[in-house]
């Protein structure tokens, strides 16, 4: 019998909606802008189907605050956009942050700053991701390199969100986001699907901040009784507001390093090429694709090199860096930015001389050529 | 469903005494509007009430709802991800002028066209109270403010007129004077099926009143209690005698298309489409 699941042509933007109807996601609100819109349309599609939300909101500061309500209720809710609109966004992202509310953004990366090249790729919100909000937070950001990727990731940025409760970064760029490949799905009950948790104690009882082991809040739905209060302020662990330095200092530390303990299931990476390189390429997103093209093509000339996909950039997985560039001869990080990945990279490897960057800003993809010619230069 | 008989199981007591100044009218609206929650006879359980930034904001952390004091000028968004994704919860949105009239200007206008149902209760003090006195986009023409210091050069701006040409099905003023008017009109307002915006005309002697030399509380009770005309009586009134004063009542009530109720058509209509196509 032929499904969905059989071997089909998908767009990156589509896969990435494919990913969160498949994850649960049943809310979507947002504002049209290039290159991420093909999200919203197949939302606005797709959703009412299942009985899910979709709606285009006035700007995209409306859309995430729709999102993070709509959250609340106990609702899995995403949103898309991309630069102009994820700056919009950071206010409300820095308020699910602080108020844990679990939710996807998704941000289909093109050329900044301001207008920039509304259809052009650019990898260069990496920063944003993690900074963009004022003041310090937890935060998860996830970047695909295929079209599959785009599937399968934004399941686990639903599913991150929900058991961490985070708002989770999804960092498409306008290359994975508007690529056709040829994708077979996984079956749907291969998928592994996460709800966050819920209280089980009285309405009397609930303490909406307060934690066991875990760090992670028990999180109860709008309308079912628990009388909770919410607020961007800070807060004590029954949710209202506090002025207590000691209290403050309390939640903010557990709010700051609640994603501490979970770094391993966290950190997505793959690797190619890795067992006898000696030299390395770290990148992300659409150009690993070059990359592993460039690496192919320098194995042919003996030169020893090996590919890290990053597919989890924040938290920055800084033990998978140490340990994939141990030992190396010189280490590359490509992306279509002035170097911000590298920034990361450097620091924790605390070693200038083995690195090099290999950086693209003018909207057009590094080609594989270009880090060749780079790797050669240092390596022969 | 959550009944009460005791209008005090509204309010979160243990986290009173409230933050407001001596003499604000905060209070009055909250009061108004939970005798209106109360004698409309909402389930506690399906009413969530929604804020945004500023001294009226910080109602929601007194009243025993969930609650959601959001971003500035942002809660009406949030109040419609609530209502979108759960249409049966009752959604009350307590916002100020400043929060309301200048920085969540737009998504009062779309929350309005949608008609979508939520129940928009706008406390105006004609102040940025919370920041220390700065003029909002209700503060009268020619008054006082810290950053009017000559007086406010911009034009007095009448948000239940937006409300209603935006789409609003319903709309209200009244004033921390005419309580009994106020507990009215939020009633009506959560009755309609639609977007319903009241305008709860408050006093603010701190940050307002003083400057502007309008006296002390009472004495702006009684500035409120002299200038407001119910629109009613104003219809047969001479525009001469109307001249210095503002109006109260109700200002609009139509008929309209509800959002969540038409998208929930929508997805009865796909859900049965899809199950003829199985068969």
């Amino acid at each position: 019998m032929k499904t969905k699941r059989n071997a089909q042509l998908l767009q990156g933007n589509q896969a990435c909606s494919l990913g969160a109807l498949d994850a649960g996601v049943r809310f979507y609100a947002g504002y049209p802008i290039t290159p991420s819109t093909e999200i919203a349309e197949f939302m606005a599609e797709e959703l009412p189907k299942v009985g899910g939300k979709f709606i285009q909101m006035e700007d995209e500061i409306a859309g995430i605050g729709a999102v993070v309500g709509a959250a609340l209720t106990g609702t899995k809710a995403l949103t898309a956009t991309s630069g102009p609109g994820f700056s919009l966004m950071q206010e409300i992202i820095g308020f699910a942050a602080m108020t844990e509310v679990p939710c996807v953004i998704v941000n289909v990366q093109r050329m900044g700053p301001s207008t920039g090249g509304p259809t052009s790729p650019a990898q260069a919100d990496i920063m944003q991701a993690r900074w963009g909000t004022h003041g310090d937070h937890p935060v998860i950001a996830l970047s695909p390199g295929s079209v599959l990727e785009a599937y399968t990731l934004t399941i686990k940025a639903v599913n991150f969100s929900e058991k961490y409760r985070v708002p989770v970064i999804f960092l498409l760029d306008e290359v994975i986001g508007h690529l056709r490949e040829k994708v077979v799905l996984p079956e749907l009950n291969e998928l592994e699907i996460i709800d966050r948790k819920r209280p089980t104690v009285s309405p009397e009882q609930y303490k909406p901040y307060a934690v066991d082991e875990s760090g992670i809040p028990a999180m109860a739905d709008f309308g079912q009784g628990y009388h909770w209060h919410v607020t961007g302020l800070n807060h004590d662990e029954t949710g209202g507001p506090t002025g207590k330095a000691d209290v403050i200092n309390q939640q903010l530390s557990r709010l700051f390093h609640k994603l501490d303990q979970y770094r391993d299931e966290i950190t997505l990476y793959q690797t190619f090429d890795v067992e006898d390189a000696e030299y390395l390429l770290i990148s992300f997103g659409c150009s690993t694709r070059s990359s592993l093209a460039a690496v192919e093509l320098l194995r042919n000339e003996g030169i020893k090199v090996g590919l890290l996909q990053l597919q989890t950039i924040w938290p920055f997985p800084d033990h998978v860096i140490k340990d994939f560039t141990k030992n190396k001869k010189g280490v590359f990080v490509v992306e279509m930015n002035d170097g911000q990945l590298c920034l990361e990279v450097e620091r924790t490897i605390g070693n200038r001389d083995l690195l090099s960057r290999i950086n693209k800003i003018n909207g057009e993809l590094i080609t594989p050529q270009e880090i060749i010619d780079k790797v050669k230069e240092v390596a022969l | 469903m959550q009944t009460t008989t005791n209008i005090e199981n509204l309010f979160r007591l243990n986290r009173l005494p409230h933050i407001w100044c001596p003499g604000c009218g905060n209070g009055i609206i909250v009061n108004a509007v939970q005798k209106a929650i109360y004698e409309s006879g909402l389930d506690k359980d399906k009413t969530v009430i929604v804020s945004g930034i500023g001294c009226s904001s910080r109602a929601t952390g007194y009243m025993n709802f969930d609650t959601l004091h959001t971003a500035h000028g942002r809660a009406i968004t949030f109040a419609t991800g609530i209502k979108l994704a759960r249409p049966e919860l009752n959604v009350i949105v307590l916002t100020g002028d400043g929060d309301c009239a200048a920085i969540g200007g737009n998504h009062l206008i779309h929350a309005a066209r949608r008609n979508i149902d939520l129940n928009v209760i706008m406390f105006n003090n004609s102040i940025y109270g919370m920041t220390g006195g700065q003029f909002s986009p209700m503060t009268p023409h020619g008054r006082l403010a810290t950053t009017s210091p000559y007086g406010n050069l911009e034009r007095t701006f009448d948000i239940c007129k937006l409300a209603e040409c935006a789409g609003a099905s319903y709309v209200g003023r009244s004033t921390v004077y005419h309580v009994q008017l106020l507990v009215n009109l939020i009633k009506k307002a959560i009755e309609n099926k639609g977007f319903s915006f009241v305008e709860a005309i408050s006093i603010c002697p701190i940050s307002y009143g003083r400057r502007n030399k309008l006296g002390d509380a009472p004495k702006m009770l009684e500035w409120l209690k002299e200038h407001a005309v119910n629109i009613k009586a104003a219809q047969k009134m001479e525009p001469e005698k109307l001249k210095d004063k503002f109006l109260i009542g109700e200002m609009y009530h139509g008929e309209a298309p509800e959002y969540t109720q038409l998208y929930d058509e929508l997805i009865a209509k796909l859900q049965k489409g899809a199950e003829k196509d199985v068969r």
